[in-house]
């Protein structure tokens, strides 16, 4: 019942945020009420996967004909990334609720629609609705961005849908593929039909599924798309592309290509470990370089994934281990940073670089968070992103020695366009144009309070992450 | 069988109606006929049957079919509503002609005999003959009912000359004549073989596959826009129903030989009209040059032939039916706002900013576009997941693959409406009416095509 229920929760919300549209009398009390039972639902998951209630499972048939089953259920990596889902999504939602959005109602309902499809991608037992939802989730973010992005928004965002409905329609390929095989559509089961396959067939779906991954996470060299949607959509479909929908490619690669595909990764996913190193790097001289904050928070989320892809498609339990806890650190941050770029923006008018400075005198407070979550994403010590990192930098590092040092340096580089970009904004002589900029007040800090705790508690406390990602390790099948 | 009755005969007293007063209204008692056909559908339910002299067979599966057909046929009367608003408009026998050319549709769909498919054929064709010419004032529809016309009666003289020539070769015109076909002298066979090309082509004409699609996108263009959708849709189902029967029991035994062209033909029909929609502005021509590559993944089902390929194409028939309605019902609200040349403009940029000025409408029409470009939710996604499956299923696998990749690039020219709705440009237009009837049309269109996204058993389970 209960992963019915953290489905359908968001799902009925987000619809019901979209009928009403304009109707709403109060929205900002509405949307605390829909991030507060996000992060509720989230607790009950984290509650019942933990004493190993049984309401983990929901199964009714779908399409009889063809055997597909709604199949949706909650394991050790499912929870995670659930968990992450509704709390980001509550996040996201606070975030919009503090900004000044039109028809706000409309754009709460699409992040709720967003969320249930997440959830439900990440819940699936069956390719079918793996694929369905792994489509799905793009639509309302594309549409967020159109609505409510610029004109040059729905060409980039445009170019974005292409790219990666085209990487998941390969996917489709290779699904229909095992599927006729198998002539079942249960993951689990399909996986002992795919090493049935001779080699050659192995390395076609590898590569499918490969693509698809490839694309969303995005690994060099498919990651074109990236940078102008992450700058050029509005902020809310900003975070949820960075927080949310580039860890449905590290889950894809967790959950369908490394144990669908392990000939293909044992043969070519040094390829992919190198590609994805090389991103890394470049993602990190791009942002050293940049001139616009958010292009540089853009760059950086590209740098950090490229580096959980790595680590993921090591095959190494801390690899995975690592992968899972930066993903979570990730999102956190990436949001954080982009609600940070969003506010600097709404007070001064300019996302560039050198139109900023000497913030740090009338906005403490901001300095204070800002820094706080920036030295998550550069992975200091005591933050949560240290933990993850370093496991994924020592399963490169044990991986390939010359890869670990490269991607060593990726600290380095992060430390040095994150502490730039920071003392652009904040420190410097005081730009004179925008004098009436106050501090961030109640508003903002309802959403900055949470990220500063998760990312102080899981620095300090890494355990409860790494209980349910070992459970994962055990998961995978590896030869 | 009721239904058949019933149209032919309401849609004579269709024309009657049309001698007294202009001004009567007369969308209520098409749709009225049309309802009625619809429960009479269910009145044949569960009575399967051989009617006419054998000449018509009625089984749950065809009368499943037969609802689809007059569902469509009655949201495409739906959205008609105020389109015949003007004085020299003659709407009784625009609904008439509708009705009997459904007639035509529906013995297409049931036919037993060769006979009786060249009736069904020309009951519809020669309505929409001259539908597609009704608007007497324009030019392009002239030219297009001309060229279908011509085209047209071209076809079907190849499809009688094939029907004869089968009849040569089995000595009757019974659609499983050609079960028996291996009893036949060799001399006889090669006419047989020469009966069932000539058969598929004036078939594949109807339904605009390639190489025979060349009259689509002028017909689609110049025929007005209701009976545009009235031909995308009914016509569609019913020829590809029709290529079905033939094909699965009258070829059924030359498998081998025809599933290799037909795929050929199909995936021709796929790539070329999605590389040539990719070029149109115009929004009739591009949903014409879809509607070549929809027939293109219709034909893969057929491919795929096995005991689910009447439900898969019922279903493709019904989503690609409703998306088509959707499409075109919104495109008649939205048209009338913008003229070009003192007409109605055609161009995709009629839907400028309409989610801003009606946010109902942009998404029925979102919600269509996705449908025919098979993303997730819509029935459009289920209905090409089954005909691709199938024929990969029976070892057709680079289908699969140019199916897939065609789909991708069929977001292309499937999203230039959505983006123009989703655009802020252009937003201060004067407001858009919205006709009751083609409100509840348009409702009940992209409900349904919803539902079946996410509840296909529904349908699908029936067959």
């Amino acid at each position: 019942m209960l992963t019915l229920l953290v489905f359908l929760l968001p799902l009925t919300l987000g619809l019901l945020y979209i009928v009403a549209k304009d109707k709403i009398g109060n929205i900002s009390i509405l949307s605390k009420v829909v991030a507060v039972s996000l992060v509720v639902l989230s607790g009950f998951v984290y509650n019942s996967f933990t004493q190993n209630l049984p309401v983990l499972e929901h199964k009714t048939p779908w399409l009889t004909a063809f055997s597909v089953n709604f199949h949706l259920a909650l394991d050790g990596m499912s929870v995670i990334f659930v968990m992450l889902a509704l709390v980001i999504s509550a996040l996201i939602v606070l975030i919009v609720d503090s900004i000044e959005y039109k028809n706000k109602g409309l754009l709460i309902g699409l992040i709720c629609l967003t969320t249930a499809a997440l959830v439900g991608l990440f819940m699936s037992k069956d390719i079918f609705f793996f694929y369905f939802f792994f489509e799905l989730a793009l639509l309302p973010v594309y549409l967020i961005a159109n609505i409510w992005g610029g004109e040059s928004a729905s060409k980039i965002t445009f170019k974005m849908l292409i790219y990666t409905v085209f990487g998941s329609l390969l996917m489709f390929v290779g699904f229909v593929f095992i599927y006729m095989r198998a002539q079942t559509a249960d993951i689990s089961s399909l996986q002992t039909t795919v090493s049935l396959l001779p080699a050659s067939l192995k390395t076609l779906l590898f590569i499918g599924f490969t693509l698809a991954f490839a694309i969303k996470t995005p690994i060099f060299p498919f990651h074109t798309w990236l940078p102008d949607a992450y700058t050029e959509s509005p902020t809310p479909a900003t975070m949820l592309l960075s927080g949310l929908l580039s860890k449905m490619g590290i889950y894809g690669i967790l959950r369908i290509l490394v144990p669908m595909a392990p000939e293909g990764i044992a043969n070519y996913g040094h390829i992919l470990v190198i590609l994805a190193i090389i991103g890394l790097l470049y993602g990190a001289i791009i942002a050293v370089k940049q001139g616009e904050f958010k292009r540089v928070l853009a760059y950086s989320s590209f740098s950090h994934m490229g580096l959980m892809a790595a680590a993921a498609l090591t095959l190494s339990e801390e690899g995975f281990q690592g992968a899972i806890l930066q993903t979570v650190a990730h999102a956190f941050s990436a949001v954080g940073l982009f609600y940070v770029a969003k506010i600097v923006f709404e007070k001064t008018g300019s996302r560039k670089l050198d139109d900023l400075g000497g913030l740090v005198h009338k906005t403490p407070k901001l300095a204070v968070v800002f820094m706080v979550i920036l030295l998550s994403s550069v992975a200091l010590p005591l933050t949560n992103a240290f933990v993850g990192e370093f496991l994924m930098l020592k399963s490169v590092f044990d991986f390939n020695q010359t890869l670990g040092i490269l991607a060593g340096l990726s600290i380095i580089f992060g430390a040095v366009y994150m502490l730039r970009a920071y003392q652009k904004v904040m420190f410097g002589p005081e730009k004179s144009n925008f004098k009436d900029f106050s501090d961030i007040g109640a508003k903002e800090l309802w959403v900055f309070i949470p990220i500063v705790l998760i990312i102080l508690f899981f620095g300090l406390f890494p355990q409860p992450i790494l209980d349910l990602s070992s459970s994962v390790f055990k998961n995978i099948s590896l030869k | 069988m009721y239904p058949i009755l019933f149209l032919s005969v309401s849609g004579l007293l269709m024309l009657f109606l049309g001698l007294g007063s202009k001004k009567l209204n007369l969308l209520p008692v098409q749709l009225i006929c049309l309802f009625i056909a619809l429960v009479l559908v269910a009145v044949d339910y569960g009575k399967p049957g051989f009617y006419f002299n054998s000449m018509v067979e009625i089984t749950n599966n065809t009368l499943w079919v037969e609802f689809t057909l007059i569902l469509v046929a009655f949201l495409v009367s739906a959205i008609s509503s105020k389109q015949f608003d003007e004085d020299n408009a003659h709407p009784a026998e625009y609904y008439a002609l509708m009705q009997l050319s459904l007639v035509g549709a529906l013995l297409m769909v049931t036919f037993t005999n060769y006979i009786m498919l060249f009736v069904g054929l020309e009951i519809l064709s020669v309505g929409l003959y001259v539908l597609t010419g009704s608007d007497k004032r324009n030019l392009r529809g002239n030219e297009a009912a001309i060229k279908y016309f011509l085209m047209g009666s071209f076809a079907t003289g190849i499809l009688l000359f094939g029907i004869a020539m089968l009849y040569g070769a089995t000595g009757n015109f019974n659609l499983n004549s050609g079960m028996s076909q291996f009893s036949l002298l060799p001399e006889a066979k090669i006419f047989f073989y020469i009966g069932m090309l000539m058969i598929s082509a004036g078939l594949l004409f109807k339904v605009s596959a390639v190489p025979f699609h060349f009259w689509t996108a002028d017909v689609y263009q110049g025929a007005p826009s209701v009976f545009t959708a009235f031909m995308a849709s009914i016509v569609k189902i019913a020829g590809i129903i029709a290529i079905y029967r033939i094909f699965s029991t009258g070829f059924a035994l030359e498998y081998q030989i025809w599933s290799k062209y037909l795929a050929i033909i199909a995936v021709a029909s796929i790539i070329l009209g999605n590389i040539t929609a990719v070029f149109q502005d115009n929004f009739k021509r591009m949903l014409a040059f879809s509607s070549i590559s929809q027939a293109g993944f219709l034909l893969l089902s057929i491919i795929g032939l096995g005991s689910k390929t009447e439900g898969n194409l019922a279903f493709y028939g019904l989503s690609y039916g409703l998306a088509t309605v959707s499409a075109f019902g919104v495109y008649l609200v939205v048209r009338t706002n913008v003229l070009e040349n003192g007409r109605p403009s055609e161009n995709i940029n009629v839907f400028n900013g309409l989610f801003k000025k009606n946010s109902f409408l942009a998404v029925v029409l979102i919600i269509s576009m996705l449908s025919l470009a098979g993303i997730p939710l819509t029935s459009g996604f289920l209905s090409k997941f089954f005909v691709l499956n199938d024929a990969a299923a029976k070892g057709y696998f680079y289908t699969l693959i140019i199916g897939v990749i065609m789909s991708a690039i069929s977001l292309y020219y499937y999203f230039k409406p959505v983006r123009a709705a989703l655009s802020n440009v252009d937003v201060n237009q004067q407001a858009i009416v919205l006709p009751f009837w083609t409100q509840t049309g348009l409702i009940i269109s992209t409900g349904l095509t919803l539902l079946l996204g996410l509840a296909p058993d529904l349908f699908r389970s029936l067959f």
